[in-house]
């Protein structure tokens, strides 16, 4: 047991690889690779597992004729379901739908977030509460935040919306109708706006105050701190919400389940609802499988770029 | 006589622009938890009732629905048994790369992150396939390995980052008093990482609670989070918009307020450490 | 064999050849100190000697015993960090315990122990309290109190005064040499401050880059160095280094012969402002700082080289930009070679 422990304390210290082949080193630097790599074991297995399995699946699924439906068919097409998705005529427009919602719900919450963040930044009363309501729409269960905009707020006759255009003398607006993406983007955002504030909060937060105060005294306006200390500070946190956001906006999945089911037609279909369909409701696991594989890859070229930005932060 | 520092414009400008904001935003929770405690009539009256008395009506009905409290017991087990799992997992993980740190630590602790990325819907035709032909459709046992699995990269790395936040020279202190290495662990260690653990698993509660996409396509009447029971209030038979706003409050409340107290643990574990 | 024994001890960082096979003995009861510049190995010996590193090569006998390979858990020997790293968890009082808890020791013993620390350290007010509610000075008293509880064989100190302010700094300087005095007990300190070095310990250890550059009392390296890395890290302000043009020109006036591509060194005491009896050599003063008890005088020669000497206040100050004479104690001057080894050393 006290092999371990010196060797364990050992490795603690050195920063890097273990001792040169000369020393007595070897016999007890074996011993004390047990324990760490044991520890680590199930989380790395069951990951691997996780990340490996589906895709190996996902892969082969998109290469083979694969109908939930008619089981005992599994024929080789090649290409053929790639070939499949892609020319599906929903194919484009859940592709244009997918980059309308991720870059406009981005575009809202990375300026909203901004301004809100500006906004309580100083202190003022009540600024606890505040951030303490502002942070709620985040923690709502995807699919009520679906229904309560569609019920609640934006239904034609009876929603909170309906009942301020009469107000202001207007024709109420059936948005889930008449404009279902819009709709949509309406609710990411709303629930995706308090991440990006947070964030930027945080980020605010660890401003240099001396630099402020510096500028200040150099005559800086408002406009002028803001355009050449509070945003270049920001525009790391900016990227990072950018890239999150596009990371899991690209799955938006249970706010169309549950509002516009994707209509009317494909006017709100995004890939990933696209891909559902493929799957669940045509029962065709070939094609979404196919058009699985190409919604990884995109996934994963942003990837890169945010886990290369993350490792620089990694001490 | 004592003079008080005038209040400046700027505050009083600043304090209302946030409250009306912040007001505006929230205001579709706060209207839900209104309405939760409406009649039916009251919830659908045109214009809406702002002042009203409060019924409890809706919250009884609700529960005596038979499937809201087996959803509602299936969340609870879903998120809490899923959270736990996933500690003990991550835990002994988080441990051995925090202090048995070596070449490739920073490499594992990436790719572990680079899981988390890969989107749900990529996995969405294996992950039924093999869930079907294990017989494990619509369990709640399916639910708990997917919500572990999703949230576990997280969990890591939030504990491997407050394992490194504890000062190594207080462990070596404690080595050189005389503990071994269990004593140290748990004498030491663990005290010193009980937050770390705490406000993790709340974070990973939470996310699992509000786990969406795996509940929809993974269960049916069984097995199914109040997620996916939500989810099947829309059908347009009858409305009932009390009862929903109730059953919604009832659904969301105790995680938005979970929320509200892991604000940093949220920013930390989503943005996987790149905003401190 | 001494008390404690360090035999051909080697460290290596990966590549890096961190400690490059030291040898030392250090006697029960012995105030040691090891000082040099960052990166020199100081504290790396020392957490090599409480067991914190492991030891490639050499060993370590403690009370004649080979510790080497031991944990630290069961090397008997307590250690004062340089962030006092205190169990933020526990109160002052589990704090200074918690050794003997875990070595079983019965409570009411432990209890006496404690108590009888605390009352010599000042700590009886705090004993309930966090380390997070105790100020700094009170928090190091605490780590020092923990250590002695535990009556070890050998204390070890980590730069433990550097987190400290100046005032309290030398404040509790006196206190460890006191209370060494008292418990008589054998101690290892680490420091980049020579100061420390030079008021506490009964022989120091220089070291640089993984090497002992010198072993001495304090006042032997002070008058006797090896070599001019160690003329020149002991001793504040440091010694006056001449080489080069004027070389020639202070050998002549000291009549002292200097090797090829040497060094004279000449300490700033031994510099003397405007003798009565003339001077050796000319130079122009460049700043004058008074300190009060003494007064440090910056010149410079015509042919560029620095200089400071000490003059104490019964004499009169220069003005900056007067030209002085200096007179040299060739008694107390060092010679160096091109190596900076010492080739005659000042004949105090």
């Amino acid at each position: 047991m006290f092999r371990l422990r010196i060797a364990a304390a050992g490795t603690e210290g050195a920063e890097g690889a273990a001792a040169p082949p000369a020393s007595r080193e070897r016999p007890r630097g074996e011993a004390s690779r047990t324990l760490p790599r044991a520890l680590l074991a199930p989380a790395v297995v069951s990951l691997f597992l996780w990340m490996a399995v589906p895709l190996a699946m996902t892969l082969y699924f998109s290469l083979i004729r694969y109908n939930l439906m008619q089981p005992g068919e599994h024929g080789f097409l090649g290409l053929a379901n790639y070939e499949f998705f892609v020319t599906d005529p929903s194919f484009w427009p859940a592709i244009v739908n997918t980059l309308l919602l991720v870059g406009s719900v981005i575009v809202i919450t990375v300026t909203g977030g901004i301004s809100l963040a500006l906004l309580i930044d100083e202190p003022f009363p009540g600024r606890g509460l505040v951030r303490v309501l502002l942070i709620s729409p985040f923690f709502v269960i995807p699919t009520v935040n679906a229904l309560l905009w569609k019920h609640m707020m934006m239904n034609p006759i009876y929603g909170v919306l309906a009942q301020v255009w009469r107000f202001f003398g207007a024709k109420p607006v059936d948005w889930m109708a008449d404009w279902p993406l819009f709709s949509v983007i309406v609710m990411v955002a709303w629930q995706w706006l308090p991440f990006a504030t947070l964030i930027f909060v945080t980020a605010l937060q660890s401003m240099n105050r001396e630099q402020l105060e510096a500028a200040r005294m150099d005559g800086a306006r408002y406009l002028q701190q803001l355009r050449y200390l509070y945003i270049p500070h920001l525009g790391r946190s900016i990227a990072i919400v950018v890239m999150i956001e596009t990371i899991f906006l690209m799955s938006v999945f249970a706010e169309i389940f549950t509002t516009t089911g994707g209509g009317p037609g494909d006017a709100s279909t995004n890939i990933a609802f696209l891909i559902f369909k493929q799957a669940l409701l045509n029962f065709d696991a070939g094609v979404a499988s196919a058009g699985a594989l190409l919604a990884v890859v995109l996934a994963n070229i942003v990837a890169i770029f945010l886990i290369r930005m993350i490792g620089k932060n990694l001490d | 006589m004592a003079h008080r520092a005038p209040v400046s414009t700027a505050l009083i400008v600043r304090t209302a622009a946030a409250w009306i904001v912040t007001l505006a935003i929230f205001f579709p929770l706060g209207w839900l938890v209104l309405t939760a405690f409406k009649t039916e009539l009251q919830a659908i009256s045109v214009p809406p009732l702002i002042f009203f008395t409060p019924t409890l009506e809706n919250f009884v009905e609700v529960q005596e629905r038979s499937d809201y409290l087996l959803y509602a017991k299936n969340s609870v087990i879903t998120s809490v048994a899923s959270t736990l799992l996933g500690l003990a997992i991550a835990a002994p993980a988080a441990y051995s790369m925090a202090f048995f740190r070596n070449r490739w630590t920073r490499d594992v602790l990436m790719w572990m992150l680079s899981t988390k990325m890969m989107p749900a819907v990529g996995a969405l035709v294996p992950i039924y396939v093999l869930t079907q032909t294990a017989g494990l459709l619509d369990t709640r046992l399916a639910l708990t390995i997917v919500f572990m699995l999703s949230n576990l990269p997280i969990m890591v790395w939030m504990l491997y980052s407050s394992f490194r936040d504890i000062p190594h020279e207080i462990l070596e202190a404690a080595r050189m008093d005389g503990a071994t290495l269990w004593q140290e662990f748990r004498r030491v260690l663990l005290p010193l990482g009980m937050g770390g653990l705490f406000s993790t698993g709340l974070l990973c509660l939470v996310l699992a609670w509000n786990e969406a996409f795996w509940s929809l396509n993974l269960t049916a009447a069984r097995a199914g989070t109040l997620a996916a029971l939500i989810a099947s209030y829309s059908s347009p038979e009858g409305l009932f918009w009390a009862k929903l706003s109730c059953a919604s409050f009832m659904a969301i409340a105790p995680i938005v307020v979970f929320g509200w107290f892991s604000q940093r643990q949220l920013v930390q574990g989503l943005t996987f450490g790149a905003v401190k | 064999m001494a008390f404690l024994e360090l035999k051909g001890v080697e460290k290596f960082f990966g590549e890096h050849r961190a400690i490059k096979g030291i040898d030392l003995s250090i006697e029960k009861g012995e105030f040691v100190v090891f000082v040099g510049p960052s990166g020199c190995g100081k504290s790396t010996l020392l957490r090599l000697i409480a067991g914190l590193e492991t030891v490639d090569g050499g060993s370590v006998f403690l009370d004649g015993r080979d510790i080497t390979r031991m944990p630290s858990s069961k090397r008997d020997l307590a250690m004062v960090f340089q962030s006092y790293a205190l169990y933020p968890h526990m109160s002052v009082y589990d704090n200074m315990s918690f050794a003997l808890m875990l070595a079983k020791v019965d409570p009411a013993e432990i209890r006496e122990k404690v108590l009888r620390v605390a009352k010599i350290l000042n700590l009886e007010p705090y004993l309930k309290r966090t380390p997070r509610e105790l100020s700094g000075g009170q928090r190091q008293r605490v780590a020092i109190g923990r250590a002695i509880v535990r009556s070890p064989k050998v204390f070890l100190f980590d730069e433990p005064l550097s987190n400290l302010d100046a005032a309290l700094r030398g404040q509790t300087r006196v206190e460890i040499a006191k209370l060494h005095r008292e418990l008589n007990a054998t101690t290892i300190y680490v420091t980049h401050d020579q100061v420390e070095a030079m008021t506490l310990a009964h022989r120091v250890v220089v070291l640089r880059d993984g090497e002992i550059e010198q072993v001495g009392t304090p006042l032997d390296l002070y008058y006797r160095p090896n070599n001019q890395f160690v003329a020149q890290f002991i001793g504040t302000p440091q010694m006056n280094m001449v080489s080069g043009p004027d070389l020639a020109e202070f050998e002549t006036a000291l009549n002292i012969p200097v090797p090829e591509g040497g060094y004279l060194g000449l300490r700033p005491e031994s510099l003397t402002l405007n003798p009565a009896n003339g001077a050796m050599v000319r130079a122009k003063v460049e700043l004058v700082e008074a300190l009060g008890a003494e007064t440090l005088v910056y010149v410079t020669t015509p042919r560029g080289t620095q200089l400071v000497a000490r003059q104490n206040n019964t004499r009169e100050l220069p003005q900056v930009g007067d030209s002085v004479g200096l007179q040299i104690d060739t008694a107390s001057t060092h010679v160096f070679d091109s190596q900076g080894r010492v080739v005659a050393p000042a004949r105090y």
